[in-house]
């Protein structure tokens, strides 16, 4: 009924690469990166690429969203750029800022040359392009292609929102020294939020929101084996297993898939082949990050997770 | 893209919208951007889209996934539209006030007796809510709309011009610039104080019925009141605790508080059910409070502390919630009776964990739990 556009097609075209036309296609451009999407992340990626819009990522800690961003720049061939947010941060750390030394030692060796009569010129030279220092939004906007990587918005404030969602929107930058500066095509942006406050609407509208679920078990496999393809499949598996199961297993820090793979590295340097409750108990400060939730593991009992796992 | 597509589309947003998503005509208009990229013909392409540029929230996504199963024909119809909770907590209390038709003839009587009214809203101040009869709860909704709960101040990590404090480099850097290099007068900042975020947990169990009304009302002035919503702070965050946690925030953000709390009380399947607090505070910590809603927030929980649970969960929960939260209020609207003493067991297990425990039964009380929660330092001048 509708043929679609293949407007990431041209953006991978740009690189030699084959244009992508599918969903299903850019999944698979995304194995060969090492990151393997289900049907919600690839369609999602494939929208972001194509409509030109934001990708607004929430889900739990270390489901991969950050991934994701590494794994686009890399299948678009294109420097990743990240902004992480934090509370307080402001234009001077995101978007662009004078490097003020610098400009205060050419004007004091202006007036050693005798320079300094001829205000105007002086005071172009003193807002050049040369004594502007880029920050990551001023940087995304000049490179093209780039990939954006807005970290944990939720962390920064309000104010700093809004003005995110200015520069979102139209991709220019106006330095009033100097003039607009606007982006020949638009970076590709990934938001990723963590959830610890409501992120405001007019943000999200922007965007498309995707909620990142934790991989099932096959994918998840797939995954370790992808990243560690020295572990043996029944390593991964008995690891994805425990991990699956500790993540129901009523915590108060489930394990993301960043666990599964630093369990597994962990286990690969002990020369692990398979995980038995005497090498799950030394590693299991690579899952669990709070006391309490060792201590329940421990209550429960670790061979039960185990076993269930060696079963899976 | 046909026609009848595109009132597809539509009626799916219209759909959306009766089920509580907020999917607006800008959302639906990317919908059809997204359509374009993707293949119509595929029933997941074209749930993709949707959901993709509908949604704005995990919450917005299950309805989503439920809506969409209905509209196209999974499951009865009669899931699309949210079930029609009764509210019957809320009716009781509009009916209880006067009709909207009246309102203006009211405030003739108002003016007329302000005197009488004056001193009645004294004697209600002190009054337990539970005892107050239909008149005297419409005058205390009125009473109650004045109140404000800004949370604690705390200092940020933004920096804000001012008299004294760190130099301001950049700031220094351009005067020295004016002045052509010759030292300058040096600028300074300081770190700007700002409200904590305020969470409210509200027990509207059975054991509460008499004061959730009047409490889902303060909080709803609280919310709106508050510096907090004017963007200078972040919203006060509202749950209901009944038979499950829900979050009212959004439904509280409207402006009309009997519009609210009628959208409270479709939001909430469980009005006067039993409580289990223990597991309800635990779920607020595992969905909301770790992620970072109850860190350094000013959480006050208003509540008999009756607790139909294990009451060993709730003191394991309340301590965890103490180590996030910058504080704990517990508001008890119980412990204004005479002889009062933390007998339920909840809250017996709870009390070790609180910072402050104060009555919450009068409008007076609630006063002072306003002032508690703001802050001993609330009165002196701020800066932000």
């Amino acid at each position: 009924m509708i043929t679609p556009e293949f407007r990431a097609g041209d953006r991978a075209g740009d690189n030699g690469a084959v244009p992508i036309e599918t969903p299903e296609e850019l999944r698979g451009a995304l194995v060969q990166q090492g990151y393997l999407a289900d049907d919600g992340v690839a369609t999602a990626a494939y929208l972001a690429l194509s409509m030109r819009r934001p990708l607004f990522l929430e889900g739990d800690a270390g489901v991969g969203k950050t991934a994701l961003a590494q794994a686009l720049a890399g299948m678009i061939d294109a420097p990743l750029i990240r902004l992480q947010c934090y509370e307080g941060i402001d234009a001077t750390q995101a978007l662009y800022d004078w490097d003020f030394p610098r400009q205060l030692l050419h004007l004091r060796a202006a007036e050693a040359a005798h320079r300094a009569d001829d205000v105007a010129a002086l005071e172009g030279e003193l807002y050049s392009r040369r004594f502007l220092v880029a920050r990551p939004l001023l940087q995304a906007i000049e490179t093209n292609p780039s990939v954006l990587l807005v970290d944990e918005v939720d962390r920064a404030d309000d104010e700093f929102e809004a003005f995110l969602l200015e520069v979102l929107s139209d991709f220019t930058v106006t330095v009033p020294e100097l003039g607009t500066i606007r982006a020949e095509r638009p970076p590709v942006v990934v938001v990723t939020s963590n959830r610890t406050r409501e992120v405001h609407d007019a943000l999200k509208r922007r965007c498309l929101y995707h909620w990142v679920e934790h991989p099932s078990f096959e994918r998840e496999v797939a995954i370790v084996r992808a990243r560690y393809p020295q572990a043996t499949q029944a390593l991964a598996e008995s690891v994805t297993g425990a991990v699956q199961r500790l993540r129901r297993a009523d915590l108060l820090k489930p394990p993301g898939v960043a666990e599964t793979l630093d369990w597994t590295q962990a286990l690969l340097a002990l020369g692990a082949e398979t995980l038995d409750a005497d090498t799950a108990t030394r590693t299991l400060g690579a899952v669990l990050k709070y006391r309490e939730d060792h201590e329940r593991v421990a209550r429960t009992g670790l061979g039960e997770a185990l076993e269930a796992a060696g079963g899976a | 893209m046909p026609n009848d597509a595109v009132s597809v589309v539509v009626g799916l947003a219209h759909t959306l919208r009766a089920a509580g998503v907020a999917a607006s005509p800008d959302r639906v208009h990317a919908t059809f951007g997204a359509l374009a990229q993707l293949d119509a013909a595929s029933r997941q392409d074209v749930y993709w889209a949707g959901r993709l540029t509908l949604c704005a929230s995990r919450d917005e996504i299950e309805r989503y996934d439920q809506v969409f199963a209905a509209y196209f024909g999974d499951r009865p119809a009669a899931l699309v539209r949210r079930p029609v909770v009764p509210a019957a907590q809320l009716r009781l209390v509009a009916a209880d006030e006067a009709p909207a038709a009246d309102d203006g003839e009211e405030d003739d009587e108002d003016s007329a007796s302000a005197a009488a009214a004056a001193s009645a809203t004294e004697v209600l101040r002190h009054r337990d809510i539970a005892t107050l009869d239909s008149t005297e709860r419409s005058l205390l909704a009125r009473l109650l709309a004045a109140f404000a709960l800004p949370g604690e101040r705390r200092t940020t990590r933004r920096l804000a011009p001012a008299p004294r404090g760190f130099v301001d480099r950049r700031r220094t850097l351009l005067r020295l610039m004016h002045a052509g290099g010759e030292p300058a007068e040096l600028a300074r900042r300081h770190r700007r104080r700002r409200p904590r975020r305020v969470v409210l947990l509200v027990d509207i169990s059975g054991s509460m019925s008499s004061y959730a009304d009047a409490l889902l009302r303060f909080a709803h002035a609280a919310s709106h009141r508050s510096p907090n919503s004017q963007g200078r702070g972040p919203v006060t965050e509202v749950f209901t605790l009944g038979t499950r946690l829900t979050r009212v925030t959004r439904e509280m953000a409207h402006r009309d508080a009997d519009a609210a709390l009628l959208g409270v009380a479709a939001a909430v399947p469980d009005w006067s059910g039993g409580t289990r607090l223990g597991d309800l505070v635990k779920r607020f910590l595992d969905e909301w409070g770790q992620r970072g809603m109850a860190r350094g927030a000013v959480v006050v929980v208003l509540s008999d502390g009756w607790e139909r649970g294990d009451a060993t969960l709730l003191s394991e929960q309340m301590a965890r919630l103490h180590r996030l939260a910058h504080r704990v209020v517990w508001s008890n609207p119980r412990a204004g009776r005479a002889g009062f003493a933390p007998l339920a067991a909840g809250m017996a297990a709870a009390l070790p964990h609180v910072d402050t425990f104060v009555s919450g039964h009068s409008l007076a009380a609630l006063e002072r739990l306003a002032a508690i929660v703001a802050g001993a330092r609330e009165g002196r001048p701020t800066y932000a």
